[in-house]
């Protein structure tokens, strides 16, 4: 067959040569550089990731710009939002942009500090149940199913008032005793999980030493999973704080947090709303861009859960 | 089946007790007592009387002792130490009615509207309704209670006053806690399921039910609302008694005679009787409820049962 308008070098073999083709097309990338990739993708985690950003940045050093101090009273009692007073002020002439942000403080540092502590213990509870195995894991887990029996927030009610003195410590404290169980329980049923899973199998009878399958495989596969409920339990931590804030159990004053606030504005809502509305926001946005940050992150770990 | 359900319920009692007996240990460490929350100034004499009254002068096993044996032989829970003459028992039925038909009919709520709209959510998978959804379950998810509670009570009070928004009695005073109540589960079932009808739709046997020309209507109940509904239904245990929990907030900010603000009076007061009466009344409805979650479990699913039976 001839065709006029086909040359020979058209069919000229073009830079495909052996050792071209074992170049590496593009950078290798790690777990965690494709998990930030993908994160970044996902526009709604990034503003989420951004609005904490802000958050946390203001709560450092929102007090500072504002210029007040937040326990300071003065005459200027229940204005209104203005120039001077960003967010109004109080009952008391205190100044509530600096009182926002400086019980945002309180609030974040019980949600974060409280996640991570019972994420570690949960982690090593959960850990050392799972590699024990036998009677000692069935123990352990007994334990935990009897701990998890007793309703939450009646717990921390009585141990927030046992500990008296209502500072953030006792109330972490609090949180805490009752808060590790559900991560134990997670990371144990993940390492027994994993402990099947034939890439181990796969790597034990490849003569890897268990050490190395423990860093290997066992950590980055567990660490994903107890990242994600980290991101999660942290509004929840929040919430309680504000809660226990709320009903008169949690922070006391001269200290501040974003559910006291709340709970104070209650009773002047109708005549104040606007000293309800910032704490109040505060604690949704916050709580809601965790949520949203979480979702994303889980996306990003664990591309099989992707929906 | 009748073997696994006498198994659990004697399980269940004792995690009762267990629970009975931290509290009431818990309880007696908290400093201060029924006098000190009194904040008066009473002589030696009267204060010794008052103490040997109420059997709080004897060591705290021995005080425990006593009140199991009450709890044992009269089937009683004890007397207020701070309203002399009310019986725990009969403040615990008074009070429990008002906050059960809160949160019973905000849990149902919630876990019916969830599992439709999770069920709509993820059959209409990033349409219109799916992205609606969402919103609304996660905006459920991350406001807090009392948040909502006052937003409701602000508008309905200052711009559209059609409802209550204090008090109890008429079932008018019941729709704005419940719709309260009822947002958090809500927005939790529906993420729940919403994922779970999303594994399960991919599932060979769906397929296999489309071909056989089964309807639509068929395969969702008999299929996918069958086998999707599990993660939902562990996670409703717990919802009860978070929703009793959340009703702490919820009864004060409405002015509801429930036992949520009666259990937070009880506690500040040190009402030992009465802290240690609805502490049990809501472990044993947690622990109830996760009974009958358990056994609707083996109803819903024919594998559970199997291996149980095995």
């Amino acid at each position: 067959m001839e065709n006029k308008n086909l040359k020979d070098e058209q069919f000229r073999i073009v830079g495909c040569d052996d050792v071209e083709g074992e170049r590496l097309g593009r950078p290798q990338t790690t777990y965690w550089k494709d998990a930030w990739r993908r994160l970044r993708q996902n526009h709604l985690a990034m503003f989420a990731m951004v609005l904490l950003l802000v958050i946390i940045f203001l709560t450092i050093f929102g007090p500072a710009i504002s210029g007040y101090s937040y326990e300071k009273m003065s005459a200027d009692m229940n204005q209104t939002p203005s120039l001077k007073h960003w967010f109004g002020t109080d009952s008391l002439g205190r100044d509530l942009f600096a009182r926002v942000w400086a019980g945002g403080r309180v609030s974040i540092i019980i949600g974060v500090v409280g996640a991570v502590i019972t994420t570690v213990i949960g982690c090593i509870y959960g850990s050392i149940s799972a590699f024990a195995g036998g009677r000692t894991d069935s123990v352990m887990m007994r334990i935990v199913e009897i701990i998890s029996s007793i309703p939450y927030l009646i717990v921390v009610i009585l141990l927030s008032l046992m500990l008296d003195d209502s500072g953030i410590g006792s109330i972490l404290l609090a949180l805490c005793i009752v808060g590790w169980c559900p991560t134990a329980r997670l990371v144990r049923g993940q390492i027994l999980q994993l402990a099947n899973a034939e890439y181990v199998t796969a790597a034990k009878t490849l003569g890897v030493s268990n050490w190395k399958i423990i860093t290997r495989h066992m950590l980055p596969n567990t660490m994903s999973v107890v990242i994600v409920n980290l991101t999660f339990r942290i509004p929840g931590y929040i919430f309680s704080e504000s809660f226990l804030s709320y009903v008169g159990l949690g922070i006391k004053t001269p200290d501040t947090s974003w559910g006291m606030l709340a709970a104070g504005a209650q009773g002047s809502m109708f005549f104040y709303p606007y000293q309800l509305l910032f704490p109040a926001l505060m604690i949704g946005l916050t709580m809601l861009s965790f949520t949203l940050f979480g979702d994303g992150l889980r996306d990003a770990l664990d591309p099989k859960l992707r929906r | 089946m009748k073997k696994y359900v006498l198994k659990r319920i004697l399980y269940m009692l004792f995690v009762l007790l267990v629970v009975t007996t931290i509290t009431y240990f818990l309880m007696h460490c908290i400093p201060g007592d029924p006098l000190t929350a009194l904040v008066q100034k009473l002589p030696e004499q009267t204060k010794a009387n008052y103490y040997a009254k109420y059997g709080l002068d004897k060591p705290v096993w021995e005080q425990f002792l006593l009140f199991l044996k009450g709890i044992f032989t009269e089937g009683t829970l004890g007397e207020s130490i701070r309203y002399p003459g009310r019986q725990v028992l009969d403040v615990l039925k008074k009070y429990s009615v008002s906050s059960g038909q809160i949160g019973v009919t905000a849990v149902a709520i919630g876990f019916l509207l969830g599992i439709m709209l999770g069920v709509v959510s993820a059959l209409k998978r990033n349409k219109l309704p799916d992205k609606l959804i969402s919103l609304i379950a996660i905006l459920g998810v991350s406001i807090p209670v009392f948040v909502v509670a006052s937003v409701l009570q602000f508008v309905f009070t200052v711009k559209i006053p059609i409802l209550p928004t204090m008090g109890w009695g008429s079932p008018k005073h019941m729709v704005l806690p419940i719709l309260c109540m009822s947002l958090s589960p809500l927005a939790t079932y529906t993420r729940y399921m919403r994922s779970s009808v999303l594994d399960v739709v991919n599932q060979d046997y769906i397929t296999m039910a489309e071909a056989k020309g089964m309807s639509f209507g068929m395969i969702v109940r008999r299929h996918i609302l069958r086998n999707s509904i599990l993660p939902s239904l562990t996670i409703l245990g717990p919802n009860v008694a978070d929703v009793f929990c959340g009703s702490f907030i919820i009864e004060s900010i409405f002015s509801i005679p429930g036992l949520g603000g009666y259990y937070i009076t009880a506690v500040t007061d040190r009402d030992f009787p009465m802290i240690i009466g609805s502490t049990m009344f809501y472990t044993g409805i947690y622990i109830l409820a996760l009974l009958i979650v358990d056994i609707l479990y083996v109803v819903i699913d024919p594998r559970i049962r199997l291996s149980e039976t095995k």
